[in-house]
């Protein structure tokens, strides 16, 4: 028998096997709902839903679909997946440096902080931040007014919400920034390899982004204005704000929890990642003349990046799932609106949660994709 | 080659143990149900996790409640035993999927009979053994005293899975009134929520409010509003296919209202077999033979009587003695004035 055949003939076997055990399940799956009259298929999806969600993204009441249902879930967990990363990645960053600090009681409040956070279990402190938030936190009518217009209360936060004028424009005029920031940037590249001069390039980003938006508002016509939350009273003792822009208190607890609790792995990622560039780079860095920043830009993490970031797409892949957790603090992600409400209503349990997965294997392997790509890039180049 | 006569066989051996198991769950042998349920030993009963008076456990792990009375009845009925049970607490969202799937025989858990869920998911529905409605509970200190004095913009805790959350948006809308709906996956963070003050009304089944008000900080804080918004049968449920383990768990619910009406207890159950009612003599088994129809002695359904009661002392045991709902109000038997009227046993 030749070498091929021996190579192929286990891979085949273990594929038919594998066919075999999914035919199997799903083959039995039919005959047990054929036995109880349960029919398969994903029409309900058209039906109207009938109930109503807390907090949605996009216009959502009960006479819209299981689909829109379901489209209001993910949103919401794309939400708070979003604010989790982006909150995460920068207490993690911070905490991370703070760790490598020459400072005793700042490397030790850093250290204090992730052998805390990482060492309770999640759900604990989603549980934790919402019951004590809610405990903690004044009534609408006994709330103190926070520059004046913001309220953070037991139903929520509020703030005053934007109404833009002519925003299509303001957008336009950004678009504009960035481009010409990206050709400022090349031209700079290009005047430094050839004649050696540097641009302040950070500085004239920073001037045409305010310079630029600001000349709209004076001459484009575009205005902002804003509309303040104005107490309302539902009852003798029972108050909420209405107007403006409300985010539920099941939001910011289980974004800070998330956040926190991501964090300290993100920290530990960070604090490796410039731990494993060699002291030598930096001394070497500095012998040419570069200034500190220079250095930790242009030869520390570069370096460090390309440790940090594998381990931190776990960590975002990681956040992203945990916040399904959202289910025990009424935040209505795609669990507790789709897996939950609309599975319940429904009863289409296989349908509903065969889709419930593949959308969290599809966001996941977007991130991952995405990370990936970003790790190739900042990655050494041979040449 | 012979190694892969090795794996080859193993494969075979496999794929055979799986057709012997797909065979097996395809026979569908007349009441299969009850044929495991006698060869396990137990009844296995789904319930709440945890509603005073329905379903509740107490310290030591003891159920107890109207609810987990009708999985005692059956159990008493088929296995002789009232505690022959095996109990698994489910939440609102499980509850079904648990019963469908097997892994219980009963669903025994303040659920509504809805046409929906009737027809459409492989489910049916036995019987009522509460008439409730759902109501809404606020604080006295919020002077509200009617749905009518509710406003735009009130925020609302339930729980998710239920009819509530349907019927609460169907009111809400005829009222026109624009609501903010707080659904919890479990009821106990229900309770904590409303009772922190992060919503104005808590909204479920009456029973529930009255239950759940026993669990709050300070009760007497919280008043549950006269209106009914709907109407909720709760009953248990079974598998569908099994029609007869559905008659066996209906009639065995169903012998229990009816012995309340011939005043048959669980204290004078044996002494009434010497009664003149023909009607009395049947439900304790010294007349005609009831239970031949299930499969079963001509005893079972004074087991049930003897070792769970009738309906009136499960509820004055569970419901009434616990001051949780003293008055009986629509589960009252038809003879008195309520609405509970089951089909004759005969």
């Amino acid at each position: 028998m030749n070498v091929k055949v021996k190579k192929i003939v286990p891979q085949l076997i273990t594929l038919v096997v594998v066919i075999l055990i999914f035919g199997f399940f799903t083959y039995n799956a039919q005959i047990n709902m054929d036995n109880r009259g349960i029919e398969f298929g994903y029409g309900f999806l058209k039906q109207e839903s009938s109930f109503d969600v807390q907090f949605s993204l996009i216009e959502y009441d009960g006479s819209h679909s299981y689909a829109r249902a379901y489209l209001v879930g993910l949103l919401n967990t794309l939400l708070v997946a979003f604010l989790g990363i982006i909150i995460s990645t920068i207490i993690g960053v911070v905490v991370g440096i703070a760790r490598l600090s020459p400072n005793y009681l700042i490397e030790r409040s850093a250290a204090f902080y992730v052998e805390f956070f990482r060492n309770i279990p999640l759900l604990l402190q989603i549980f934790f931040w919402y019951f004590a938030a809610l405990r903690a936190l004044p009534l609408p009518q006994d709330s103190e007014a926070m520059f004046g217009v913001f309220y953070l209360t037991i139903k929520g936060f509020f703030m005053p919400r934007f109404i833009w004028e002519n925003l299509d424009v303001l957008f336009y005029s950004i678009i504009a920034v960035i481009i010409s920031i990206i050709l400022i940037r090349n031209y700079a590249k290009k005047l430094q390899e050839n004649e050696g001069k540097q641009l302040p390039v950070f500085s004239i980003s920073i001037g045409l982004f305010i310079v630029l938006p600001l000349l709209t508002f004076l001459f484009a016509g575009v205005s902002l204005s804003f509309e303040l939350p104005v107490l309302h009273q539902l009852s003798t003792t029972s108050f909420v704000y209405k107007g403006g822009l409300g985010i539920p208190p099941e939001l910011i607890a289980l974004t800070l929890a998330l956040a926190l609790y991501t964090a300290t792995f993100i920290a530990e990622c960070v604090r490796a990642g410039i731990q494993g560039i060699s002291k030598g780079q930096k001394e070497a860095a500095a012998s040419i003349g570069l200034t500190p920043n220079q250095v930790l830009k242009l030869v520390i993490m570069p370096q460090a990046l390309r440790i940090i970031i594998p381990p931190t797409t776990n960590q975002y892949l990681n956040l992203t799932k945990n916040s399904s957790l959202a289910a025990a603090i009424a935040y209505p992600d795609l669990v507790l609106v789709f897996a939950g409400t609309a599975l319940m209503q429904t009863g289409r349990a296989i349908e509903i949660v065969s889709i419930t997965m593949f959308t969290y294997l599809s966001i996941s392997l977007s991130i991952s994709l995405l990370m990936n790509w970003y790790n190739k890039k900042i990655a050494i180049k041979e040449k | 080659m012979f190694k892969y006569l090795k794996q080859l066989t193993s494969l075979v051996a496999v794929v055979a143990v799986m057709l012997a198991f797909t065979t097996e769950t395809m026979a569908a042998k007349k009441s299969k149900t009850l044929k495991n349920t006698q060869k396990k030993g137990f009844v296995r009963c789904g319930v709440s996790q945890g509603l005073p008076g329905f379903s509740n456990a107490d310290a030591s792990g003891n159920w107890t409640g109207v609810d987990v009375d009708v999985c005692r009845a059956v159990a008493a009925a088929v296995l002789g035993d009232a505690n022959k049970v095996k109990f698994t607490p489910l939440s609102a969202k499980e509850r079904f999927t648990a019963l469908t799937s097997g892994e219980i025989d009963i669903l025994s858990r303040n659920t509504t009979w809805t046409l929906s869920r009737d027809a459409d998911i492989g489910l049916t529905f036995v019987g009522v053994n509460f008439y409730d409605g759902q109501g809404f509970m606020v604080r006295k200190s919020s002077g509200i005293t009617s749905t009518s004095q509710f406003k735009n913009g009130i925020s609302a805790c339930t729980n998710i899975g239920t009819t509530t959350e349907l019927n609460m948006r169907d009111f809400f809308n005829s009222k026109g009134i624009s609501y903010e709906p707080v659904a919890f996956e479990k009821a106990d963070e229900v309770v904590a929520a409303y009772d922190s003050g992060r919503c104005d009304t808590y909204t479920t089944d009456k029973s529930g409010l009255a239950a759940q008000r026993t669990k709050m900080q300070n009760p007497d804080e919280h008043i549950v509003l006269p209106e009914t918004i709907s109407k909720e049968p709760l009953g248990p449920v079974v598998r569908q296919g099994d029609s007869v383990w559905e008659d066996i768990v209906r009639w065995s619910l169903n012998v229990m209202i009816e012995a309340e009406e011939y005043g048959i207890t669980s204290s004078n159950a044996d002494s009434m077999k010497t009664s003149e009612n023909p009607a009395i003599k049947r439900l304790v088994g010294a007349e005609g033979e009831l239970g031949a129809a299930f499969g079963l002695d001509n005893d079972w359904s004074l087991r049930i009587i003897k070792q769970v009661g009738n309906y009136g002392e499960s509820y004055k045991r569970n419901i009434a003695d616990t001051g949780i709902l003293p008055d009986r109000g629509p589960n009252q038997l038809w003879t008195k004035g309520g609405i509970l009227y089951v089909p004759p046993a005969r």
